[in-house]
C-alpha cells in the first residue's frame, strides 16, 4: 500500500515543520516528507528525485492519493494516559474499542494504565495486553505497569521484567502510593531501567470520602469535598523524592493552581519532573457537577476558574508539557446512579482534539505548541519512537479539518464509554483521516 | 399553586414560593385542629414513601400528611444494602412509579438522589432528606413554627448550633431563613462549620455564648456520635461542655427566645432536658406543624401541569 498525502499543512514539532507539503508512505512507513514554502525539510532531498521516477508509469496508479488541501497534517497523537479496561472490565471498554476511539480522535499511540483486573503488575498481564493489542488494536498500545503488586502500595512489582515484556512506564494510577518510603524506592529502583514513574497525586487520607472539589459548591450541594491540597501535598512530596533519588517523575493529571506552581518551582531547581493535564481540567469547572451529573465526576475533581487559568499559564510557559486524556470509560449504568457512588472518569479520546484546539483559538498556545504537547513531548517522556513524521518512522498520521464544526454526541463515540460532560458542546476541528501504522481510516 | 413538579430543596425556591407554602400550611394546620382531620383534596392519588434510609419520624409525618389529604399511601423501605446488591436506584424508582405513584417521597443517604430521580420520573418527587444536602420540609416546618411564634421571620436573629457541615436540616434552614430575611448565626466547632459557608451571608461563631447573645430563635442540631471517631471533636462530653444548650446559655438570648430541635434529641449532649422540656421549647409543636407543611407541599405540587 502506497499513500501520498498532498498539499496539506504539515505540522511536525519533532522536525520543526510548519508548512505546506506532501508525505509519501510505503510499507507502513513514512518514506518521504517534503515541505514547500518553509525552510524546514527533511534530509530526504536526494531520494525525492528517485521516488519520483519510481512513481512514474504503472506504479503511480497503485498509489492512493489524499488531497489534503485545506487540511492540517499532524503526527498521530500520543496519549500517555488512558484506561483501556481490558483485562477485567470489558463491559466498560476493550482494547479493540478503546483503540478505535483513539484513532477516531487522532491518537495513534496510547499508553494504558495498569488498574485492570488482574492489575498489570506482572509480565504475564503485560504479555496478554501486548498480544491482544497486536491482534485487535487499531493503534499502538504501550502498557504502563503497576509500581507495586496489586497497586497495594506494599511490595514493588517486577519493574525490570515488565519493562522487558513491553511496559514503558510505571504507575499506581487511581491507587496512589501513600507510603513515602515505597515511593522513594520506586523512584530509585526505576532508574536502573530508565523508566518514568507516573504519580497520581492524591493524599487519600485528606481526600477521604470526597467526590468533588471542596468549596462553596460542595457545601451547597451536600457533596463531600476534596481540597486542592490533597493533590498539592503529594505533588510536593513526589517532587522532593525525585530530588532525593534522581528518579524520573511524571505528574499525572494536574488539576490545581498550586500543583502548577510546585512543578514550576521544581523545574527551576533542576529536578527531573514532567507534568500532564487533561482537556477537562482546562475546559470545565466544578460547576459542571452542580446538578449531580456523574458524567462530570472525575478524579482529581474539576476545580475552579482560577485553577483553569493557572493550568493554561502552565501550558503556555512549558511547566505542563503534555496534554493527555485520562480516558476513563465507564458503563452508562454505573454513571446513572447516586453521585457519590458513581465511579470517577471521563471518556476523553474523542473530544480531546476539539477541546485542545480551543487553546489555540484562545491564543494560549500556538498550533505547533499544542501539537508538541500531544506528540513529541509525551514520546520524549516515555522514551518511545512515536509522535513524529520523521522519515522511516511508522506512518502514524492524522489529517484534521480545522474548520469542521460539530456537536459532541456520545452516542456516536467509538468508545464503549459514553460518559462525557461535553455532550452537546459545539467544537471545531475533527480528524478526517487517520493513518495508523500505514493503515488508512477515513472518518 | 407552585407550578413545580418536585420539591427538591429550598435552594430551588424563591421567597415568594416559600411564603406560599407557609400560608397554605396555615390552612391545613387549622384542619389538623379539628375533630375530623381529613380533607378529600387529593382523593384517588397515590403516595409512596420511598425510604432508602430508615426514619420513622419523617416517614410517619409524610404518611399522615398524605392520609389527611385522602391519598392512598404505600411505604416502600429499601435498605441501601439491597440496592447495592441488585436493582439499581433508577429501576426501583421506576417500579414504584409503575405501581401508580403520583407522589414519591424520597429519603436517601446520598446527596442529589431526589434530583436524579426527579428527572427520570413523571411523578412528583419530594425530598425527605438527601445525604448532607437538604431536608426542605424540615426547614419549611421550622419557618412555619417561627412565623407562628414570632409573627414574622424578617429581621430575626436566628442561631443554629451544631454540626452544620453534615446537617441537611441546617443547610435547608440556612437557605430558607436567609431568603425570608432573617439574620442567621452558625455556632459550632470549626471542624463542623465549613469555612466557605461564611460566603453565604451568615455569621459564624465558635463560642456559643457570643453566638446566642440577643438571639430570637435558638435551633440546635442532633450531633452524630460517629463524628467523634472521625476527629471532628474529641468526645461528646467536650462537645456538650462547649456547645450544648444549657439554661445559662439560653439566658443569654432574648427573653422571649424560642428553642427548636429537629429531633431526635440526644438529651444531655446537644441539649439538656430542662431546656428541651422548658417553657421556651417549641419542639413538639414543630412535629405537629410538620404534617401541615407536608400537606401544603403535596397540595401545591398537585397543581403542576406539564
Ligand atoms: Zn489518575
Amino acid at each position: 500500500m502506497k499513500i501520498l498525502i498532498t498539499q496539506g499543512h504539515i505540522i511536525d514539532p519533532s522536525q520543526g515543520i510548519d508548512g505546506t507539503g506532501d508525505i509519501y508512505i510505503e510499507g507502513g512507513k513514512i518514506k518521504e516528507i517534503r515541505v514547500r514554502n518553509r525552510e524546514q525539510r527533511t534530509e530526504g532531498k536526494e531520494q525525492r528525485g528517485k521516488s519520483k521516477e519510481r512513481r512514474s508509469g504503472e506504479e503511480a496508479r497503485e498509489i492512493q492519493t489524499i488531497d489534503a488541501r485545506g487540511l492540517t497534517v499532524f503526527p498521530g497523537f500520543v496519549d500517555m494516559h488512558v484506561h483501556l479496561r481490558e483485562p477485567g472490565f470489558e463491559y466498560k471498554e476493550t482494547i479493540r474499542t478503546g483503540t478505535l476511539a483513539a484513532i477516531k480522535g487522532g491518537f495513534t499511540t496510547v499508553c494504558c494504565m495498569p488498574n485492570t483486573n488482574p492489575v498489570n503488575d506482572h509480565a504475564s498481564v503485560t504479555e496478554f495486553i501486548m498480544r491482544k493489542a497486536a491482534q485487535e488494536g487499531y493503534c499502538a498500545v504501550l502498557p504502563i505497569g503497576a509500581i507495586t503488586k496489586g497497586q497495594k502500595g506494599r511490595e514493588l512489582a517486577e519493574i525490570g521484567t515488565m519493562k522487558h515484556e513491553g511496559c514503558i512506564a510505571f504507575s499506581d494510577d487511581g491507587q496512589p502510593v501513600m507510603n513515602s518510603l515505597m515511593m522513594r524506592r520506586a523512584l530509585e529502583y526505576s532508574k536502573a531501567f530508565n523508566v518514568p514513574v507516573i504519580s497520581h497525586c492524591e493524599d487519600l487520607t485528606l481526600s477521604e470520602g470526597g467526590v468533588m472539589n471542596e468549596g462553596l459548591i460542595s457545601v451547597t450541594r451536600g457533596l463531600r469535598g476534596i481540597p486542592a491540597e490533597a493533590e498539592m501535598i503529594m505533588v510536593f512530596r513526589d517532587i522532593l523524592l525525585a530530588e532525593l533519588t534522581g528518579g524520573k517523575l511524571h505528574i499525572a493529571h494536574v488539576s490545581t493552581e498550586g500543583s502548577v506552581d510546585l512543578v514550576r518551582y521544581a523545574k527551576k531547581r533542576g529536578i527531573q519532573v514532567t507534568a500532564e493535564t487533561c482537556p477537562h481540567y482546562f475546559s470545565l469547572t466544578e460547576k459542571a457537577v452542580e446538578a449531580y451529573d456523574a458524567n462530570a465526576k472525575v478524579n482529581p475533581p474539576l476545580r475552579t476558574e482560577r485553577d483553569i487559568e493557572a493550568i493554561k499559564r502552565g501550558l503556555q510557559d512549558g511547566t505542563i508539557e503534555v496534554i493527555a486524556t485520562d480516558h476513563a470509560p465507564h458503563h452508562a449504568d454505573e454513571k446513572l446512579r447516586e453521585f457519590d457512588q458513581a465511579p470517577s472518569g471521563i471518556s476523553g479520546l474523542e473530544t480531546a482534539l476539539g477541546l485542545s484546539l480551543r487553546l489555540v483559538d484562545e491564543k494560549v498556545l500556538t498550533l505547533p505548541q499544542l501539537i508538541e504537547k500531544m506528540t513529541l513531548n509525551p514520546s520524549k517522556i516515555m522514551g518511545i519512537r512515536a509522535g513524529t513524521l520523521n522519515r522511516g518512522s511508522d506512518a502514524d498520521i492524522v489529517i484534521v479539518d480545522r474548520e469542521k464544526e460539530y456537536t459532541v454526541s456520545p452516542e456516536q463515540f467509538a468508545s464503549k464509554g459514553k460518559n462525557t460532560p461535553f455532550s452537546g458542546w459545539e467544537l471545531r476541528g475533527l480528524p478526517v483521516f487517520t493513518l495508523s501504522r500505514g493503515k488508512l481510516h477515513e472518518w | 399553586m407552585l407550578n413545580k413538579k418536585d420539591l427538591l430543596g429550598i435552594k430551588e425556591l424563591s421567597a415568594e414560593e416559600i411564603t406560599l407554602i407557609l400560608d397554605t400550611a396555615g390552612g391545613f394546620r387549622d384542619v389538623l385542629g379539628r375533630d375530623i382531620k381529613k380533607v378529600p383534596t387529593l382523593r384517588g392519588k397515590t403516595t409512596v414513601n420511598l425510604f432508602f434510609e430508615p426514619s420513622t419520624r419523617t416517614r410517619t409525618s409524610f404518611e399522615l400528611a398524605a392520609k389527611r389529604l385522602s391519598t392512598d399511601v404505600i411505604n416502600f423501605s429499601v435498605p441501601t444494602s439491597s440496592v447495592v446488591k441488585g436493582e439499581s436506584l433508577i429501576d426501583t424508582a421506576l417500579t414504584v412509579q409503575a405501581l401508580g405513584a403520583d407522589f414519591i417521597i424520597i429519603r436517601h443517604s446520598s446527596s442529589g438522589v431526589p434530583h436524579l430521580l426527579a428527572k427520570k420520573l413523571r411523578a412528583s418527587v419530594i425530598n425527605a432528606g438527601d445525604g448532607i444536602n437538604e431536608h426542605p420540609t424540615q426547614a419549611l416546618l421550622d419557618a412555619f413554627t417561627i412565623r407562628e411564634k414570632k409573627g414574622t421571620i424578617k429581621g430575626l436573629h436566628i442561631a443554629i448550633v451544631g454540626d452544620i457541615a453534615h446537617s441537611r436540616v441546617a443547610k435547608s434552614n440556612i437557605y430558607s431563613l436567609i431568603k425570608l430575611g432573617a439574620r442567621v448565626r452558625l455556632i459550632g466547632p470549626p471542624t463542623l462549620i465549613p469555612a466557605e459557608i461564611a460566603d453565604m451571608n451568615v455569621k459564624v461563631f465558635h463560642k456559643i455564648e457570643e453566638g446566642l447573645k440577643g438571639a430570637d430563635v435558638l435551633m440546635t442540631l442532633r450531633i452524630q456520635m460517629e463524628r467523634q471517631d472521625k476527629g471532628f471533636f474529641p468526645s461528646t462530653e467536650e462537645y456538650s461542655k462547649n456547645w450544648g444548650l444549657t439554661p445559662d446559655r439560653v439566658a443569654l438570648a432574648k427573653e422571649d427566645a424560642i428553642v427548636m430541635h429537629p429531633g431526635p434529641m440526644n438529651r444531655g449532649i446537644e441539649i439538656v432536658s430542662e431546656i428541651a422540656d422548658g417553657p421556651r421549647s417549641v419542639i413538639l409543636e414543630q412535629v405537629t406543624n410538620g404534617i401541615a407543611v407536608r400537606m401544603a407541599v403535596m397540595y401545591l405540587l398537585s397543581g403542576y401541569r406539564r
